[in-house]
């Protein structure tokens, strides 16, 4: 009761920290936007081999993939805030309080899922008039994914941050295991036109099965293999990640 | 009210560890203003922080307000309040809203909570500027949003972070005042600083800490006491160490040292002792520039004790 209590406190604080600077919702609903608006077009002619052959089929493979992408990349980079939050001094205000160390996490994670749910609406609902179509069962199931996705990522990224403590640091260290994760997704493209030692790599990242399985929903295809799978991998992960952050929060700043 | 025995901590630096703190034992009283003075590095802040729950002793014990910092940290932070050194707002909030916030992260009711926050507004004069972004703040009226949200759940004890550093004289007198306060209001404050003026003015004791480890404690003017009685200051032009010899020795002389163009005394008792020095000197035919009478203050004390001057830092 007192961690939810907390957890809330902490997330009221964040939501208006973000809605009193919203530059950043704003970025990061105008840089999905370019790659929906002067992107996908080109993708027409690629995508026929995989399949697509009319602007709808175009924006159902390419809307899911920059959802995915979204998330990956708007919560990855969140541990900046911690450090700027450790610097200004707010983070030791709050642990002389009795205040749920979970609850200094959860409620910054939970915050950047909110926001990112919000960005991803957004743009799933700006991708209706370009044709998309799928079923409202299946977009929450995809929802659910990407907020695991954000959960697991933003937690991750706190906890780097805690242990680095300096954006010098951070930066590089989360574009160079970012890069990766994004081009071995299938995001820009599906994997399917990879040659197949490039696919093989590709199986060992998580993403990629999120990609898939967001794909398949958005194609109305819940039963999907690739949908539990990607449920599977990604809720353990985000246990995974939520757990290791929250003993390191517990630990640095207990 | 605070009482450690034995506190320890060290930290492991690049050349090996770093005891910052080396076995601290202290006690404060309860409603009294105790000051931690020492130079930079000398293990303040540490200690404060360990008490304040932020960093783990390696060694030793402590009870504040009746719970064991060691046993039930979670029980030490609820019976106390801690001010940071370097400031404790988001930018684009105002003090108001942190002042709730912090209520309610000490587990008070949303309504309470903003009673307090209305209370301390008033006790601190945020008026003007409380519903205006943290961002818009001066240095003094920052440090005041700081101490109000210190002490917003009314704990038994305060610590205060070198709570004047970096203020401008008028700031820091009105911030003095509000220390005072509290402890009208029968909180125990607890605070370092570096600054002997403020140690002195301020504070009911002092204990001084160097080299993590405490050299003095007790009243500012019992340190005095306990150094040297008076202070002559001898001004000579250039005979200063023909002067040394004449007056090292001198029974009504405690310690003596050199000074730019001339003598520092330590004398028991300055009104006897300066006809005794004068006639001394005279008696040489040393020529004597000014002479000059002064109460310790507690830099001599630190100077006694360690061998360094504390302006030196």
């Amino acid at each position: 009761m007192k961690l939810l209590r907390d957890i809330w406190l902490i997330f009221q604080r964040q939501m208006t920290l973000v809605l009193r600077n919203p530059v950043w919702v704003i970025v990061g609903i105008i840089q999905p936007l370019y790659y929906l608006l002067l992107f996908a077009p080109l993708l027409k002619k690629a995508l026929t081999q995989a399949g697509a052959h009319t602007d709808a089929d175009v924006y159902r493979l390419f809307v899911p993939g920059i959802l995915v992408m979204l998330a990956i990349f708007g919560t990855f980079f969140v541990g900046f805030a911690l450090i700027a939050e450790l610097r200004a001094g707010v983070i030791e205000r709050s642990r002389v309080t009795p205040v749920s160390r979970l609850a200094l996490l959860l409620g910054r994670s939970l915050r950047d899922v909110v926001s990112l749910l919000v960005q991803c609406l957004i743009i799933t609902l700006l991708s209706i008039p370009f044709g998309l179509k799928a079923r409202l069962g299946d977009m929450l199931l995809a929802y659910l994914l990407l907020g695991l996705i954000a959960l697991m990522l933003s937690a991750l990224s706190y906890g780097i941050a805690l242990k680095l403590r300096s954006e010098d640091a951070l930066a590089p260290l989360l574009n160079t295991v970012g890069q990766p994760i994004l081009l071995l997704s299938g995001i820009l493209l599906p994997l399917a036109l990879a040659p197949g030692w490039l696919q093989g790599i590709a199986r060992w990242n998580p993403f990629s099965w999120a990609v898939d399985a967001a794909r398949a929903l958005f194609d109305g295809h819940p039963g999907d293999a690739s949908v539990w799978k990607a449920l599977i991998i990604l809720g353990v992960l985000t246990i995974a990640s939520v757990t290791w952050t929250a003993r390191s929060f517990a630990r640095s700043i207990r | 009210m605070i009482e450690t025995r034995g506190l320890r901590k060290s930290f492991r630096a690049r050349k090996g560890t770093v005891e910052a703190v080396r076995g601290v034992d202290l006690t404060v009283q309860a409603g009294e203003i105790f000051g931690f003075l020492g130079p930079n590095g000398a293990g303040k802040t540490t200690t404060l922080r360990m008490l304040a729950t932020l960093i783990v002793p390696d060694g030793g014990d402590a009870t504040i307000a009746g719970a064991d910092l060691r046993r039930s940290p979670g029980e030490v932070r609820r019976r106390i309040g801690y001010v940071a050194q370097g400031g404790s707002t988001w930018d684009t909030v105002t003090a108001r809203e942190e002042l709730v916030l912090q209520a309610r992260l000490y587990g008070i009711g949303k309504a309470q909570a903003r009673q307090r926050a209305v209370k301390a507004i008033e006790g601190f004069q945020l008026g003007e500027f409380a519903d205006r972004k943290c961002q818009t703040y001066s240095g003094g009226q920052r440090r005041r949003v700081d101490i109000a949200l210190g002490i917003i759940h009314s704990p038994q004890v305060v610590f205060l972070d070198e709570p004047t550093t970096g203020l401008d004289p008028q700031s820091r007198a009105h911030l003095w005042d509000e220390v005072r306060r509290l402890r009208a209001e029968g909180m125990t404050v607890f605070l370092t600083t570096h600054y002997l003026e403020e140690a002195d003015a301020l504070c009911d004791r002092v204990a001084i800490i160097d080299y993590g480890q405490l050299v003095a404690e007790g009243t500012p003017d019992a340190l005095k006491r306990e150094v040297a009685g008076d202070v002559v200051t001898v001004g000579l032009n250039g005979a200063a160490p023909r002067a040394a010899q004449l007056l090292d020795g001198q029974p009504y002389v405690r310690q003596l040292e050199p000074i730019d163009q001339g003598l520092r005394l330590y004398v028991d008792a300055g009104a006897t002792a300066i006809p005794h020095i004068l006639r001394t000197l005279d008696g040489a035919g040393l020529s004597l520039g000014s002479i000059e009478l002064h109460r310790p203050s507690l830099d001599d004390v630190f100077l006694t004790k360690t061998g360094r001057s504390l302006r030196e830092e």
